[in-house]
């Protein structure tokens, strides 16, 4: 080192006179002359440093153009400079400092700079600074991109400098969070990553946590005896208690220690190797159809030499008790290790934490779907007691209805706000003529009237199927619907699950205004407490019937809307809610729409809940939430909030 | 009132095990196996499974159209008592396969080996090679043929002992049974439930150990039983509706309230009659999959106890030869239309073909007879043997459907 900042001196002190007439790019490459032709790994970091540092505008140019092998130095008087081929042979040199070209030279006159791999990447990394600063927003954060994605300790500097100048202030506080971030990895010392771990113990996002666990990363290693001294062990594995006893072991044959443990196929192959005239070893091959057998003639074997010996148990507990395995982190030092143990510790409660309302938050909108789907039979089924099992496919055909108005407009946004209430007027109309036409003949026979209903419904799958095909069909929700209202990297919720939490709110105003405050809910429930006793007050209790059970198959039509939004629309759409939906209502309790909302709120989470327990299996979720059902009906089986007195109807 | 022998009292079951005996002979005669192949082995099969839909079905009536409850769980227990004969068909089978296979090895295998090798080819499919819990009892025929029974029948008791203690009725238990099909399915569906997930059993028609027998064959034993178990099946229901068991049911199924009141224990009544019919059931599936040849989850789910309740209800519930004309009717019709054998009808500007609309028609005229001939097919029988329903005219003087009309009052 003290060498080359003489040698840096000597020619320091010389330049000057050299290159009177040049520009300051060319003296500075003139001063670091020797090193840049020299070219080695080792020692170039000076000139590289040099020109990063210089604060020159053509040093960034410099740089790519000798990282990308396009400098060139000139025979005569060692000038640098650009060089581009004009013709065969002949290139033309650009000076760098004025970047005009100087002339066409023969490639004889010429040397090119070949700087190699490590010398490039030493280029690349200065040229990082550059980068960091560069005028342009997207670059700098293409560089920042760059650096976390592949980050190394070299970019560290030039991150660190280029955070003062920095104009954007949410590039900023990126910078400034990836220089925590490298600083934590390759900090120079000890306390400055200390600190640095410190600050991001709060910080739930991906990249701290994945900071703190490449920093703990660690490497199953075996030593004889105890773990050597100086190695920052994580933990030690015990046979038999952290770790299986014979996968130990195995590990330990896998690394050459001891003599590998055999498997029956090992003996199996063994033995079969020896086979000499329908016997092994002395016993006929028939009979080792069992594994006392085989063993014995196996042990047979080893004792002619023939075969390997199997580890003995002791042997097995003698080879385990003579070494250690243990986990050892790459990062020597304990106590970042210990420091950065805390910090992930003390993040994943945070992370469990929002996990939670992460939870809560889908929970939510699983109920807001079960509730959307069940509003419409918290009416039908609720109120008037009439078991619609064609009410899925009321669902089925709110959805198609969105699907074909899709198709005839074709701006998306116009396109829902129509399908809505077109929704509602077609499932209206058969909700009205289904109870005209069926219903009404069968009231005080609800088997019957399930029956009856579920024909209806696997007709009307039918001729989905027959009019739309099998396959799925797309309902796209409009664009400012897409996407997810993000608050860290944990909580999110898409925006289509929020407007379906908003309609089920809505829907659910809208039930209570009409049951509460209109004519018609006022109709509707002393028809359904004494259909004789409302007739002779002056209604019409088929005409109410009529339209409160066109509501509740509307409103149905209007949900298949919104639940053909994100799910796919198939003729099955409404055969996958119908379970789902009068298990709401029933578990709610019947005839209350408080008690629906409460049902749905309870699946919803419930069947979240079960889900996050074990998180691979959804099927495995619903399956348990029925079971659960089943016996919550058996405490309760009038429901949640269950119907008192009169209303309770019996 | 004296007593009368069984089939003095009942002379429709008479008839219905001689209609039973001549159509088991006339498919005998005339099947493939004995020489004449006027009915091929596939449809041999087809009414052998029939068979077993029938059993099914008058299991559904005993508890739907004798006891009331309308169960739509029914074919859960179907489809497990297929699922336990299966896994020994398929443990048997793939056995067989295992040792042939293995005895070409120079050393013979041990019986690990061999369990391993029958666990590898089974459980493939879903990623796995070790034999779950369900699967413990599947190297013997016996204790298998006894889980057939058990199984379905244990989980009725302990489903039905839930819902009858909590008074849950009416279209609840309906729902309620449906949701537990729904659940039994879904449980299926997935790999880790041990019954290989959605693939479910596959080659249940091969016999073990009767390879050199020809399926044509086969499916005549299989047709036998099934006539022989339906036989007994329908002897079994009429024994238990005609006597005063029969009698204490329907009075359930009219008013279980004033069952309750004149002192009878309502929920043993139903708990019994779920669980009988849940074991009729698994009987019925046992001897129907390895005639189908393959299980799986979606035969269970909910949509195929409803069709139960639709043969039943077509047939005519609460007489046992209207579920058993039903069960076989639809069925029969349904896999005429659904095969595509039935020529399409074109109308100019739509042809009609069935396979796509059967279900339509199905559907609908599922609706109609509820509105309109709630007795069913067997309503038809009526005409002819007088028996008519009182003739109710005019409103109803109370407030119950049940309660006396204003003509009868006036008489």
């Amino acid at each position: 080192m003290r060498v080359i900042l003489l040698a840096l001196a000597a020619i320091l002190c010389l330049a000057p006179s050299l290159q009177a007439q040049t520009g300051p790019v060319q003296d500075l490459l003139q001063t670091h002359r020797a090193l840049i032709e020299k070219g080695s790994r080792k020692s170039i970091a000076p000139a590289i440093d040099a020109i990063a540092a210089s604060g020159l505008t053509e040093a960034q140019t410099v740089l790519q153009t000798w990282q990308a092998k396009d400098m060139w130095q000139r025979k005569e008087d060692k000038l640098f400079f650009r060089a581009e081929e004009v013709a065969k042979k002949t290139y033309r040199l650009y000076d760098f400092d004025s970047g005009e070209a100087v002339g066409d030279f023969d490639k004889g006159d010429l040397k090119q700079l070949k700087p190699n791999s490590g010398v490039r990447a030493m280029i690349g990394a200065a040229l990082v600074r550059f980068q960091l600063s560069d005028p342009d927003p997207v670059r700098r954060l293409a560089a920042l991109e760059a650096i976390q994605r592949d980050a190394e300790a070299s970019h560290l500097e030039p991150l660190r400098a280029s955070i003062p100048d920095e104009p954007d202030a949410t590039i900023k506080a990126r910078k400034e969070q990836l220089a925590t971030l490298l600083t934590l990895r390759f900090g120079s010392d000890e306390p400055t990553r200390l600190k640095a771990i410190e600050s991001i113990a709060t910080n739930i996002s991906l990249d701290s946590r994945a900071a703190l666990n490449t920093l703990l990363t660690t490497k199953r290693e075996i030593s004889v005896g105890p773990a050597p001294e100086g190695t920052n062990v994580a933990a030690i594995m015990k046979p038999g208690k952290d770790l299986d006893q014979d996968a130990a072991y195995d590990m330990l044959a896998d690394k050459g220690l001891v003599p590998p443990r055999l498997s029956p196929a090992d003996i199996r192959t063994t033995l079969a190797a020896h086979i000499d005239g329908g016997k092994v070893a002395g016993v006929p091959v028939a009979t080792l159809n069992t594994d006392e057998a085989r063993a014995k003639a196996y042990a047979a074997l080893v004792a002619q030499g023939m075969a390997q010996s199997q580890p003995t148990d002791g042997e097995i507990a003698a080879a385990l008790a003579a070494h250690t395995i243990y986990d050892a982190y790459v990062e020597p030092s304990a106590a970042v290790t210990a420091a950065a143990e805390k910090a992930l510790a003390s993040i994943k409660t945070r992370v469990s934490m929002n996990q939670m309302l992460d939870l809560a938050l889908d929970g939510i909108s699983l109920a807001s779907i079960f509730f959307l789907a069940a509003i419409g039979l918290a009416i039908t089924f609720g109120v008037m007691g009439v078991i619609n099992m064609a009410h899925g496919e009321f669902i089925m055909m709110g959805a198609y209805t969105g699907y074909v108005v899709q198709q005839l407009i074709p701006n998306y946004t116009v396109s829902i706000l129509v399908a809505l209430p077109l929704a509602f007027a077609v499932t209206f109309a058969a909700g009205v003529a289904m109870e005209r036409l069926v219903i009404r003949w069968l009231y005080n026979r609800p088997l019957e009237t399930l029956l009856a209903t579920f024909g209806i419904s696997i007709a009307l799958q039918q001729i989905a199927k027959n009019i739309f095909g099998t396959q799925a069909r797309p309902l796209t929700s409009p664009g400012w619907l897409d996407g997810a209202w993000v608050m860290n990297d944990v909580v999110s919720i898409s925006y289509i699950r929020i407007a379906i939490f908003v309609l089920a709110l809505t829907f659910l105003a809208l039930f209570l205004f009409i049951m509460k405050r209109t004519r018609l809910g006022l109709e509707t429930r002393a028809v359904t407490q004494n259909p004789r006793m409302a007739a002779s007050m002056g209604i019409n209790p088929d005409r109410v019937n009529m339209l409160t059970f066109g509501l509740g198959s509307g409103i149905a039509g209007i949900a298949g809307v919104a639940i053909g939004l994100f799910a796919k629309v198939t003729s099955e759409l409404g055969s996958d809610y119908i379970v789902q939906s009068f298990m709401t209502v029933v578990v709610g309790g019947v005839g209350n729409i408080w008690g629906t909302l409460a049902g749905a709120a309870m699946i919803g989470f419930l069947q979240k809940g079960i889900e996050w327990m074990n998180p691979s299996n959804t099927l495995a979720a619903q399956t348990y939430m029925i079971i659960f059902i089943i016996i919550f009906i058996q405490f309760r089986p009038r429901g949640i909030i269950a119907l008192k007195g009169r209303a309770a109807g019996d | 009132m004296t007593r009368q022998p069984l089939f003095a009292k009942n002379p429709s079951l008479l008839i219905f095990l001689a209609c039973l005996a001549l159509f088991t002979l006339l498919v005998t005669v005339f099947s493939e196996a004995m020489g004449t192949g006027l009915i091929s082995t596939s449809f041999v099969k087809t009414l052998g499974k029939t068979l077993c839909l029938c059993l099914i079905a008058i299991a559904m009536d005993l508890v739907w159209g004798y006891a009331g409850i309308l169960s739509l769980g029914h074919f859960a227990f179907f489809g497990l008592g297929g699922y336990m004969i299966g896994m020994w068909l398929m443990y048997a089978r793939t056995r067989d396969i295992v040792v042939t296979s293995m005895a070409n090895a120079e050393i013979p295998p041990t019986n690990a080996e061999v369990i391993d090798g029958i666990g590898n080819q089974i459980f493939g499919v879903v990623g796995s090679s070790d034999f779950p819990l369900v699967w413990a009892f599947a190297h013997s025929l016996t204790l298998q043929l006894i889980l057939v029974v058990a199984v379905p029948g244990i989980l009725a008791l302990i489903f039905g002992w839930l819902a009858f203690r909590s008074r849950v009725t009416g279209v609840y238990l309906s729902i309620l049974t449906q949701a537990m099909t729904l659940a039994l399915a879904l449980y299926l569906f997935q790999n880790d439930s041990g019954l290989r997930g959605n693939n479910g059993l596959s080659g249940l028609q091969n016999l073990p150990g009767a390879d050199h027998i020809p399926q044509a064959t086969i499916s005549l034993w299989f047709l036998w039983a099934s006539a022989l178990a339906l036989a007994l099946g329908y002897g079994f229901a009429t024994w238990v509706v005609s006597g005063k068991f029969g009698s204490v049911l329907r009075g359930i199924r009219d008013d279980e309230a004033r069952v309750r009141f004149l002192g009878y224990s309502v929920e043993g009544y139903k708990l019994f009659i779920f669980t009988v019919t849940a074991i009729i059931a698994a009987i019925a599936g046992a001897l129907y999959y390895p005639q189908a040849g393959i299980i799986n989850p979606a035969e269970i789910a909910p949509i195929a106890s409803i069709y139960l309740a639709v043969w039943v209800a077509i047939g005519g519930r609460g007489r046992l030869y209207g579920a058993v004309i039903g069960a076989a009717l639809v069925s029969l019709v349904s896999t005429w239309f659904t095969g595509g054998q039935v020529p399409s009808i074109p109308l100019g500007f739509y042809t009609i073909d069935w396979v796509d609309w059967w279900q339509v028609v199905l559907g609908l005229s599922f609706v109609l007879i509820t509105l309109f001939a709630p007795k069913g097919i067997g309503g038809l029988f009526d005409l002819f043997t007088g028996r008519t329903p009182p003739n109710r005219h005019g409103k109803d003087l109370g407030p119950d459907s049940g309660a006396l009309q204003e003509q009868e009052a006036d008489a």
